[in-house]
């Protein structure tokens, strides 16, 4: 593989990470990630809405006027969030029902919106598709890593399946979103501890 | 790159349209299973509140076809409580029957206590026909009573199940809200919900079961504690009981049951 395209796959899963570096599309992370089953229907969600809106807007960037380009980028990530939003509704109801407002707050994630105006304006369908997949992984790693946690501690048990044993007192704090805010931070902090160069300048 | 005026417009026009068309295809193309969906969600719903089914299982629709044997509705008058036999209650829309001038009545029109706690949940006009489920099965007879009103956000759509006396809260849920998910979403939050059952409905011919401010219960065997940083949300689902199970509501139903069962 190409230094390039790998640098372009593996960055934003570490040392570009939107969630952990960046600290975009925190209202997310720590709303909905209780449990996994709906940290996993947001990272789908996220995901179709990612990939799509870069190809879609790397396609016709050399279409959208300047002036308009904010706007014609939030009219194509809100139809594709409406788009997910549906299917959602119409096969996962139950789950969506937990997700309404959120899976309509992908549309104000700065993480699409960002990938949007700052790779896929300027770059191929194609490599706007892979840069949309790989910060969306980046985003699901942390999401289901904190999910993970939440459910764990916060429930004893993963995906409804019971991991500890019955006497195991479920920790409130992790089912509360500051126990999310938490736990980003410690991940941030392993990050940086591993990758120095994460560090800003002082 | 430059771009004319012209060109900008017709390139909005353009997209809006693409967007709105995609959009709106899809929709068509899923909308019924969305329904259909929201139906079974709200037959789940009136199962559980009156605790027939646990909140862990999600049966499929024939599963609960076969529970909802147990299940009677119909469409009674509100102001005599009488049944009214020729509204089928499974096509019957109590919420789009309000709004109609013929089916429905405005809130400015009842009398003050209800008129008030009608304001206060935004509740603008009521009908003049409800549905009451009446849950059959031999130990776990109750009645299930559609509610709703505004909390912060959204019109909290909900059922409230009582025992057959009328006595006795035997449960409430929401199927559909829109409040902040961690606070006045906790509605659904079962420890929340678990507070209800058992609570005594009338007191000295008014309703009595209701939802304070979070810490403030004097009386628990009327008072529901409210949730913290969601008062307006909480307080709204106890003037919602006291709506619908008052004098505008199902009041005229439940004194005549009393007359037929002392």
């Amino acid at each position: 593989m190409k230094q390039a395209t790998r640098q372009l796959l593996l960055d934003p899963l570490h040392l570009q990470n939107p969630i952990t570096l960046q600290v975009l599309g925190i209202c997310s992370a720590l709303a909905i990630t209780t449990t996994v089953e709906t940290a996993l229907l947001m990272c789908g969600a996220l995901t179709f809405v990612l990939v799509c809106s870069n190809t879609i807007v790397s396609l016709i960037r050399n279409l959208i006027p300047g002036s308009v380009r904010i706007i014609t980028q939030l009219a194509i990530i809100s139809s594709l969030v409406m788009i997910a939003d549906e299917i959602l509704q119409a096969y996962f109801y139950s789950l969506a029902k937990e997700l309404t407002v959120f899976v309509g707050l992908i549309v104000t994630n700065c993480i699409v919106m960002g990938r949007a105006e700052a790779f896929a304006m300027a770059n191929p369908p194609l490599r706007s598709a892979l840069d949309g997949l790989a910060n969306s992984m980046g985003y699901n790693l942390v999401l289901i890593g904190v999910g993970l946690i939440r459910e764990l501690f916060g429930t004893g048990k993963v995906l409804g399946y019971s991991i500890f044993p019955d006497g195991y007192e479920p920790n409130g704090l992790m089912v509360l979103s500051p126990g999310a805010f938490l736990i980003i931070g410690i991940f941030i902090w392993i990050q940086r501890s591993i990758s120095p160069e994460m560090n800003e300048d002082s | 790159m430059d771009f004319s005026n012209r060109y900008i417009l017709g390139f909005s026009l353009a997209l809006c349209l693409i967007c709105a068309t995609a959009v709106s295809a899809l929709h068509e193309s899923v909308v019924e299973k969305q329904k259909a969906n929201a139906i079974l969600d709200k037959q789940i719903n009136i199962l559980r509140v009156a605790g027939l089914l646990d909140s862990e299982t999600t049966p499929s629709q024939s599963e609960v076809d076969v529970m909802f044997e147990d299940v009677d509705a119909k469409v009674i008058n509100q102001a005599t409580g009488d049944t009214l036999h020729d509204q089928n209650p499974w096509q019957y829309n109590a919420l789009k029957a309000a709004k109609a001038s013929t089916s429905g009545v405005d809130a400015s029109e009842l009398p003050s206590g209800p008129r008030a706690l009608a304001k206060q949940i935004q509740v603008k006009r009521l009908p003049k026909s409800l549905i009451v489920y009446e849950v059959q099965k031999p130990g776990k007879e109750c009645l299930v009573l559609p509610i709703w009103g505004n909390g912060l956000w959204s019109l909290l759509q909900g059922f409230v199940a009582i025992d057959l006396s009328g006595n006795r809260v035997i449960g409430i849920t929401f199927f559909s809200h829109k409040e902040t998910a961690g606070l006045g979403g906790e509605i659904d939050n079962p420890e929340w919900k678990a507070q209800w059952p058992g609570k005594i409905l009338f007191k000295d011919g008014a309703v009595a079961a209701t939802v304070v401010k979070k810490g403030a219960v004097k009386d628990p065997t009327i008072q529901v504690d409210g949730i913290a940083g969601a008062t307006i949300t909480s307080l709204a689902v106890g003037r919602s009981v006291h709506l619908w199970l008052g004098e505008s509501g199902y009041g005229p139903f439940l004194n005549k049951l009393q007359e037929v069962t002392p």
